[in-house]
């Protein structure tokens, strides 16, 4: 129902602002190359538990297809670079193990 | 693009931290989590307490989605800070019921109404006792694990929901004959403005069916904040993505609904599962809309894996389905072989949780107890989970092994 745009606040967003929710706390992703990218995406819509959650079982296709589902079903402003750079970072330190 | 509710709140957190209005919602307490979810579970679940609530698994921060613990569950009602919390959408207001309004109209009715939290009330009130269960409860146990919000047994849980019945509002406009849906809207949102507002409709028959309400209390008090508060709509039966939060909006449809949250999302593949309730306009050829649960139980009484006592035990829990009355829960000693009925509780409605017990008497070492619900039209647990790739309706036989010495 509410969807007040405010432009302002897509820039805080790809700067890794997030607003949050009563008690939400810091989640810490595992460090490694693409983090930045996937905290100030991922971030601006839900906390960033969801990536934990969802591991380790999505292979690189199957992540890959999340991110695009985050991108085309539910509108998240993502460029083509970052999304795999998104999809690169999850598949390596939130796939499958061996 | 983010609401002007969420810049306030980014603007306005350090500040309220430190006067101490958002207490740090962590506790220390361990989770016990459902056997079988994702493995990433073990370090991204916690048990946390939202404002009104007792602790909870929290899943997910934002949007809030967390689950009851098992031990909520040895009630057939769910105590109200104590029932689960799902979100899909991050932005949730704050209602003052001085200005609360539902709207009702849609070009599938004859007239418009706003109808005040006070008007509401004023229509003859109605009480069900039923069971709200999100559709993806389970989704963590299922095999292969699919992508979603990793929910054990707890996304359920059981009140006593009182209200306005939603067909007496809908008299108030009136509804066409062409009318073939009700939509429903909430007045919790997205963050970006391009992300599809969770929109829900239910067909007509089901939407003026006499236990369909828009409910102003639970259990006896006003709606928690994070359960759709102050009105939501109760569906018995059906799971919960149709009991619309923070109600807002109902429109009258001519036409089926067509947004992401009726499809290509809370589908499921036509003819996999057993159920009675068909919602037929929003059907197609491989797929339909989800509708009412199927039969279930879960042991509520011991955790996998619990120690107990040599001799003999009462092992407990709940049964549920989708309001056609559980007529028997069995459980097994032998892993299937041989069945003895459980002694069913208290029965609150054909919509609610059925408590049961069952005496066993448990050798030293590991005792594993299976137990299956049958409803009064014959529909039954599976054996084996019915795969599907959103992780619905997971209704496979429970085993708990217990180690008695």
């Amino acid at each position: 129902m509410r969807a007040v745009v405010l432009t302002i606040l897509a820039a805080l967003a790809v700067g890794g602002v997030a607003a949050a929710l009563a008690g939400e706390e810091p989640v810490e992703l595992k460090p490694g190359p693409g983090l930045d990218t996937v905290e100030g995406n991922c971030g601006a819509c839900h906390s960033l538990d969801y990536i934990p959650m969802n591991s380790p079982f999505l292979d690189a296709g199957k992540w890959a297809a999340e991110v695009m589902k985050m991108i085309k079903a539910f509108g998240a402003p993502i460029n083509d670079a970052d999304a795999r750079i998104i999809a690169a970072y999850l598949a390596k330190n939130y796939g499958p193990r061996d | 693009m983010f609401t002007r509710r969420n810049l306030l709140q980014s603007a306005s957190a350090s500040v309220a931290l430190a006067g101490g209005l958002l207490p740090p919602a962590a506790n220390a307490a361990s989770v016990t989590l459902s056997p079988g979810v994702p493995a990433g579970l073990d370090s991204s679940a916690t048990m946390a307490t939202l404002p009104g609530k007792k602790p909870l698994i929290k899943l997910s921060y934002r949007p809030p989605n967390y689950e009851s613990p098992l031990e909520y569950f040895r009630t057939p009602i769910t105590a109200n800070d104590e029932f689960y919390v799902r979100y899909h959408l991050a932005d949730i207001p704050d209602i003052d019921t001085r200005t609360y309004k539902i709207a009702v109209g849609g070009e599938g009715a004859n007239g418009r109404a706003e109808i005040t939290f006070d008007e509401l009330k004023e229509f003859p009130a109605y009480e069900v006792v039923a069971v709200n269960q999100c559709s993806g409860n389970r989704r963590g146990l299922s095999q292969p694990h699919v992508p979603g919000v990793q929910w054990g047994y707890g996304a359920m849980g059981c009140a006593r929901w009182k209200g306005a019945r939603l067909r007496d509002v809908l008299d108030k406009v009136g509804l066409k004959t062409q009318a073939i849906e009700i939509a429903f809207d909430g007045a919790d949102g997205p963050v970006f403005d391009k992300t599809p507002d969770f929109i829900k409709s239910l067909p007509v028959w089901k939407a003026t069916d006499e236990s369909t309400l828009i409910a102003y209390e639970m259990n006896g008090g006003t709606l928690p904040h994070f359960n759709g508060y102050p009105a939501r709509l109760i569906v018995p039966g059906w799971t919960g993505t149709y009991w619309m939060k923070h109600l807002v909006t109902i429109n009258a449809l001519t036409r089926p609904q067509g947004g992401f949250w009726m499809k290509p999302a809370y589908r499921i593949p036509l003819g996999e599962f057993p159920v009675v309730a068909r919602f037929t306009t929003q059907e197609d050829a491989t797929s339909t809309p989800i509708t009412e649960m199927v039969v279930n139980s879960l042991i509520t009484s011991h955790a996998d894996g619990a120690k107990v006592r040599v001799g003999k035990i009462t092992v407990g829990g709940l049964a549920w389905d989708a309001g056609y009355g559980i007529r028997t829960v069995e459980a097994s000693t032998d892993g299937g072989g041989t069945w003895s009925a459980a002694t069913l509780g208290e029965d609150l409605g054909r919509y609610a949780f059925r408590p049961w017990s069952f005496d066993l008497t448990t050798k030293h070492g590991k005792n594993t107890i299976v137990v299956k619900a049958t409803n009064r039209i014959g529909q039954t647990q599976t054996a084996t989970l019915l795969f599907n790739g959103a992780g619905y309706h997971n209704n496979v036989m429970q085993s708990v092994t217990l180690n008695a010495g």
